[in-house]
């Protein structure tokens, strides 16, 4: 698991989501006729050549990108959580601090990125969390 | 007391030092499956070319009743010797002795023994084998890291600087090796890494070993860390005397040519290895072999970023760098990694007065989001700035596929190369055929009564009109296309007439490389 994460954050930083998703390859995997060994096929440009090739481990656990949704406030670094200050259905605004995240020896205060409602609160006072975990979601 | 009496004593006390940490702690480290300090470097060196200097230093700590406890050599033995007659300093990191804790002596015997490196021009290699800072030592020991790492920059492109991981190299440490010109590891005996395990898992709460976190094979791999992976240290050892002899004792002299060989041609059969179907692919390893002195070849970062092969070979006994595109892997396409890799080896061949051969065949830059989040364009360009900087001979040999951005970066006659020669297949191209057959020919395609009909004339086409050599020729963009077989013929002569090579840069302190 440990290894699997640290691509997911280098791929899709800033806001990691959860599921590493693999990216399904471009084009399918041709046998060809060279004996005993398959190659994989990469294109480069749109109606491109379709070159034969392997493909690099890296390559092939590339993560697919998504567009990052704001509502969905994740830990951009590992720590405790030491004060929540808001509650699930308030009214909150951009620029409002959310928590106080305790990370590499620091306070740190999370502010809000957007106006919303605050739909729920995935964590609790106290609870040590990972980088790219779901704190809050807003409405 | 008569002189023979002072001798015997010195002797006891040498006999003394040489334990190491003693029996027990000797044991652990074979326990491990680790040489002893000792035994490394006299396995690596010529036979009795040892000799070591700064035996009788002590330890100066005085806290936590450290002044109590005698560490021999305080953790480390520095010394100079020869490898295959070549002089050499070396250090290694005694682990039996307190862990091969690095305090403010343990770093001044290693900072002395690179000093005398540098006033002699003669390669440093460092064998690390230590637990870390001397925690007992405080700000000593940090200091003591500072000024190595200080010293490695200054003798950064001097003198070859070589470490070896052989134990744990953890914090601070990693950054000597990190700031070296080549770092060998070894299976399950090395490890590197900033924060190790403990704190991952205290502060981010993932478990990992300390072998899948910055183990020999991560770093060969995964982190491009390493340059060179042994299974055992005895092999490691092979490849650093190799390595030795493919490269100069500083940055003012040549490296020592050998008897010039010809190739195995009956095994590396030069016309026979590149498919004349771009799209087929083939280990580019062995059109290098078909050109070098006895087939040989030195791969340098064999296992990381594989779609870019780096390493030695020599062609009439002269040591030569070579930078190939590998179209076995990922098509040969330049991406993060793969500029990252050539470009630092570039900058190697010249500033050690290695000649650069650079063999051709890429169809660009890998495409994908995570290129370009991962920042493929500052990456990329660390490869113009390597060729268009380095001023050592440069020697392009277009195999097959030269398109775009790709073919400007690998070394292109726009870069100032002093020689351009291709193959007759090669294609020469701002994109493939048939990328470039459907933007040019958009309207016919789509308005064609058979559009894939329509597609696949047009990339003919195109395919016979400017895929080929002739188009850049003509412009005097490729100096000369040549048959396969006449290619060591022109890279023997290429690298003779520019022996005497001028290529003055305007004067400046340095670059500003993008790194």
């Amino acid at each position: 698991m440990a290894k699997k994460k640290t691509e997911t954050e280098k791929a899709t930083a800033p806001k990691s989501k959860e599921p590493v998703k693999k990216i399904e390859e471009v084009a399918p995997v041709e046998e060809t006729d060279t004996p005993k060994q398959r190659y994989n096929t990469l294109v480069i440009q749109e109606m491109g050549a379709k070159y034969k090739t392997l493909f690099t481990e890296k390559y092939k656990n590339r993560t697919k990108w998504q567009k990052p949704d704001l509502r969905e406030i994740y830990s951009v670094i590992p720590g405790t959580v030491i004060k929540i200050f808001v509650e699930e259905g308030q009214k909150v605004k951009e620029g409002e601090v959310m928590m106080i995240l305790e990370a590499m020896k620091m306070k740190n205060k999370i502010i809000f990125p957007i106006d919303g409602v605050v739909k729920k609160i995935h964590v609790k006072e106290d609870q040590r969390i990972p980088k790219g975990h779901l704190m809050i979601e807003l409405k | 007391m008569s002189l023979k009496r002072k001798i015997l004593e010195l002797q006891k006390k040498r006999e003394k030092v040489l334990q190491g940490g003693g029996e027990k702690a000797i044991e652990k480290q074979v326990a491990m499956g680790k040489m002893t300090a000792r035994e490394r470097i006299i396995t690596l060196l010529d036979e009795n070319s040892f000799h070591e200097y700064d035996l009788f230093v002590e330890h100066e700590a005085r806290d936590f009743d450290m002044d109590k406890k005698i560490l021999h050599g305080d953790g480390v033995i520095i010394g100079t010797g020869t490898i295959y007659g070549a002089p050499i300093c070396i250090y290694a990191q005694d682990f039996t002795v307190a862990g091969g804790s690095l305090g403010l002596m343990h770093a001044r015997k290693i900072t002395k023994i690179m000093d005398h490196a540098m006033k002699m021009r003669v390669p440093i290699i460092g064998i690390n084998d230590s637990g870390g800072a001397r925690i007992q030592e405080g700000v000593n020991s940090l200091a003591g890291y500072g000024e190595i790492f200080y010293r490695n920059t200054t003798a950064s492109g001097v003198i070859p600087q070589i470490s070896v991981i052989l134990g744990p190299c953890a914090g601070g440490a990693v950054y000597s090796p990190a700031l070296t010109d080549f770092v060998f590891v070894v299976d399950k005996i090395s490890k590197m890494f900033i924060t190790g395990p403990e704190v991952i898992k205290t502060v981010l709460g993932e478990e990992i070993s300390m072998e899948d976190l910055g183990g020999a094979r991560v770093h060969s791999e995964k982190t491009g860390n390493a340059h060179f992976y042994a299974e055992s240290e005895i092999e490691c050892f092979d490849q650093i005397k190799k390595l030795i002899t493919y490269i100069p004792w500083n940055n003012g002299q040549k490296a020592m040519p050998f008897e010039p060989k010809e190739p195995k041609i009956d095994q590396y059969k030069i016309d026979e290895i590149v498919p004349g179907n771009p799209k087929e692919p083939y280990d580019v390893r062995d059109v290098v072999r078909a050109l070098t002195d006895d087939s040989d070849f030195f791969e340098i970062m064999e296992l990381w970023a594989a779609n870019i092969v780096i390493g030695f070979g020599r062609i009439d006994g002269q040591t030569v760098g070579f930078v190939c595109n590998q179209p076995l892997v990922l098509a040969g396409v330049l991406d993060v990694d793969s500029s990252d890799k050539a470009a630092r080896f570039i900058r190697y061949c010249d500033a050690f007065q290695i000649p650069i051969v650079t063999l051709v065949d890429l169809p660009g830059y890998l495409p994908g989001v995570d290129q370009e989040h991962a920042g493929v364009i500052r990456h990329g360009a660390k490869v113009l700035y390597a060729y268009s900087e380095a001023t050592v001979p440069k020697v392009t040999v277009i195999l097959r596929k030269a398109y775009g951005g790709g073919y400007i970066a690998m070394n292109s006659r726009h870069l100032n190369a002093d020689f351009v020669f291709a193959w007759p297949g090669a294609e020469i191209a701002v994109m493939g055929p048939e990328g470039a057959a459907n933007i040019i020919f958009r309207k016919e395609i789509m308005s064609a009564d058979d559009p894939e009909k329509m597609r696949k004339q047009k990339v003919k086409e195109y395919k016979e009109k400017f895929a080929n050599p002739y188009v850049a020729a003509a412009k005097g963009y490729v100096d000369s296309v040549i048959e396969p077989e006449e290619t060591r013929k022109l890279l023997r002569h290429a690298i003779e007439v520019s022996k005497n090579k001028v290529d003055r840069k305007p004067i400046k302190k340095h670059g500003i490389p993008p790194f």
